[in-house]
């Protein structure tokens, strides 16, 4: 009955089962909706999507199928990369100030210059009146302001004045067809895991009961064991800022994979390589750091070390005293990860970059040779080889 | 057929009523996630309420397992017992500790169960669930009977999407998202649950609320049962609507705010930016 559009959400990458379909027509049959194009618009949502992340695909399926909508015959075939479209920081106009700003000419004009500007743009833009970015007056892009504007890549319109919400928004798609999600990743880290007992004796110990019940002529003897519990330790040291803020999304669903994983779990963050001094809220860094001495004594040698870094930088960071972008070091990056390394019996880093780049950056393969080759892709593979590694 | 409407005290938009009713009329879960404070718990109590079920309400842990909706075998206190000659140790059904899902399989007339928060638990616990909700049945190991439903209970999970839930189970699951309110149906979310409050005040309240909602970054945005208990809280103050007026367009730190933003870099966050915004205007 509604074939064309199971098919039709297949395609636009919704994962409908043939279940879900027949979940519909059965709700079809028992007249949840009745003759009502509203009501069965919310029934298939409810059925045929269970994730609110498909809800704007799902709507725009909807439209076509249902309705006879055409894809707007003007889109531009360009892909939108994702982090030109951020949101950083929005720029709040006064009215008379919005009234300054003129819109450009009709619908039509508005395509054609979208297209023309997609051509013609190479990099990322934010704020401005002309580029496609974030923050700006141009009429293209998300989070400004122009009264005729076409909205990329914003979930609800925020001025409520665009002309049309832009849905094909390939950078979307990054959203849930990655193939490294959260749960995935959990269940890498679980090769991590080591049970084991420690702690205070809260739970029944059966066998022990039994076996010291037995000895003492069948009267009852209660034996209490603690709990079982993930017994690794890991210090996560985490790279931010500069050329990490391309990775921010993965790393962060690393960290929340990684905290719910695990119980002694610490972590603190450093900026392109570990030098004597490393911090643990972002905000206040400048004030609050951790002398990484300090880190070396506070935690033992059982901790797994774990560095998250895209290990991109200039050269005389890793080997030249002074050579840090930020601050005069007095001793070489070289230094401070060997001193890391040699201090924990395990460690590893993972880097985001995809590994068919890190031939083309020479500080990758200096700090994979610090590492002594245990450097991993940050993807389900390279999680999967880098437990593996550390639980040798 | 019985079926789900806005009640005087919950309103719910079209979107969730079809979805309720889907998940009555064909008896299978429904998953409901949204915002933290958007009513996805209260949603539970007020089908029930609205359908004249009882509820029964099971609150996920971290620690639970799937096992404990079903039942729980105790071992110990049939050892002791054991000892003691009780002659209840002969039948080992004594010992077996009913589940809330035992609890709803074996009424007789109609519930609704609320599985609440099934994020909280651990990853694995969905898929422990599949047949049970499923079928509607499960099998007792120690006293081999199989558990069958009288009457297929209404589930409700709710999830705050602190895991991600697995495929099979969403399979099985009609799924709805609530969406923050618009400021229309806020308006009547107040009005249901404080009638008597002055409608200036309201506008006021909801002017800075939604200003609030409105400033990036925030860690957790206010939702509407951080509103109800500002509201509340004004109403107690007896505050005019006047203190909640802001110059044009400006931030203004609202009175009482610590009933709406819950987190103290938001609250850092906010009194900077309205710092900011009174020295633009000065």
């Amino acid at each position: 009955m509604f074939a064309t559009f199971i098919l039709a959400l297949r395609q636009a990458g919704l994962p409908v089962s043939l279940t879900e379909y027949l979940t519909l027509l059965g709700a079809m049959k028992a007249r949840v909706a009745e003759y009502d194009l509203n009501d069965f618009y919310y029934l298939s949502r409810a059925t045929l999507v269970k994730d609110e992340r498909h809800l704007d695909r799902f709507d725009r399926v909807f439209g076509e199928v249902f309705k006879g909508l055409e894809r707007p015959p003007g889109e531009p075939a360009g892909e939108i990369p994702e982090e030109w479209l951020r949101l950083i920081a929005e720029k709040v106009l006064t009215p008379e100030e919005m009234a300054k700003i003129e819109a450009l000419g009709g619908f039509e004009k508005l395509m054609e210059t979208l297209r023309q500007r997609l051509a013609e743009q190479k990099e990322r833009h934010q704020g401005g009146s002309k580029w496609i970015g974030t923050g700006g007056t141009s009429p293209f892009g998300a989070y400004g302001y122009n009264p005729e504007g076409v909205r990329i890549g914003q979930h609800e319109s925020r001025h409520r004045r665009a002309v049309k919400v832009w849905d094909k928004r390939e950078f979307r798609d990054l959203d849930d067809d990655v193939e490294i999600g959260t749960r995935n990743m959990k269940i890498a880290l679980r090769r991590l895991r080591r049970f084991a007992r420690e702690g205070a004796a809260t739970e029944l110990d059966m066998p022990g009961t039994i076996r010291s019940t037995a000895h003492n002529a069948g009267t009852l003897d209660l034996r209490m064991v603690p709990e079982r519990r993930n017994a690794v330790k890991v210090l996560l040291l985490l790279d931010i800022g500069g050329s990490m803020d391309d990775h921010v999304r993965i790393s962060s669903e690393l960290f929340s994979a990684a905290r719910s994983e695990f119980k002694h779990l610490e972590y603190y963050y450093f900026h392109n390589c570990p030098y004597e001094r490393l911090w643990r809220s972002n905000r206040r860094r400048r004030d609050e750091t951790v002398p990484t001495v300090e880190v070396l004594r506070t935690y033992g040698p059982d901790y797994k070390l774990i560095f998250v870094g895209d290990a991109s930088m200039s050269p005389y960071e890793i080997t030249q005293v002074g050579g840090s972008v930020e601050h005069w070091n007095e001793e070489s990056g070289r230094a401070w990860l060997e001193r890391l390394t040699s201090h924990f019996r395990r460690s590893a880093w993972l880097n985001p970059v995809p590994q068919d780049f890190w031939g083309h950056t020479q500080s990758i393969g200096m700090v994979n040779e610090i590492m002594e080759g245990r450097m991993f892709p940050l993807t389900l593979r390279g999680l999967d080889d880098m437990a593996h590694e550390l639980v040798r | 057929m019985a079926a789900f409407r806005s009640t005087e005290n919950y309103i719910a938009s079209r979107d969730l009523e079809v979805a309720v009713n889907a998940a009555i009329a064909l008896q299978r879960p429904l998953l409901v996630k949204g915002e933290p404070g958007t009513g996805k718990t209260v949603l539970a109590h007020e089908v029930a309420k609205s359908l004249g079920y009882r509820l029964i309400d099971w609150h996920i842990k971290s620690t639970t397992k799937a096992q404990h909706g079903l039942y729980e075998y105790d071992a110990v206190s049939r050892l002791r017992d054991g000892q003691l000659g009780d002659p209840r140790v002969h039948d080992i059904s004594n010992y077996i500790i009913r589940g809330k899902l035992w609890e709803a399989f074996e009424s007789p007339e109609p519930v609704v169960v609320l599985i609440d928060e099934i994020d909280k638990a651990d990853i694995e616990f969905p898929n422990d669930l599949l047949l049970e909700l499923d079928r509607m049945q499960f099998y007792v190991y120690e006293t081999r009977q199989t558990i069958v439903a009288k009457q297929r209970p209404i589930v409700i999970i709710t999830s705050n999407n602190e895991k991600e839930l697995p495929d099979a189970f969403l399979r099985r699951c009609f799924f709805h998202y609530i969406r923050f309110p618009d400021r229309e149906t806020m308006e009547r979310i107040v009005q249901a649950h404080y009638p008597d409050l002055r409608k200036d005040l309201v506008r006021e309240a909801l002017n800075v609320f939604f200003q609030i909602r409105e400033v990036p970054g925030l860690k957790k945005k206010p939702a509407t049962s951080e509103l109800l208990d500002w509201l509340k809280l004004l109403m107690v103050e007896d505050l005019p609507p006047e203190a909640l007026r802001a110059k044009e367009g400006k931030l203004i730190i609202p009175p009482l705010y610590g009933a709406l933003l819950k987190n103290e870099q938001d609250v850092h966050l906010f009194e900077r930016l309205a710092f900011l915004s009174r020295r633009a205007g000065a």
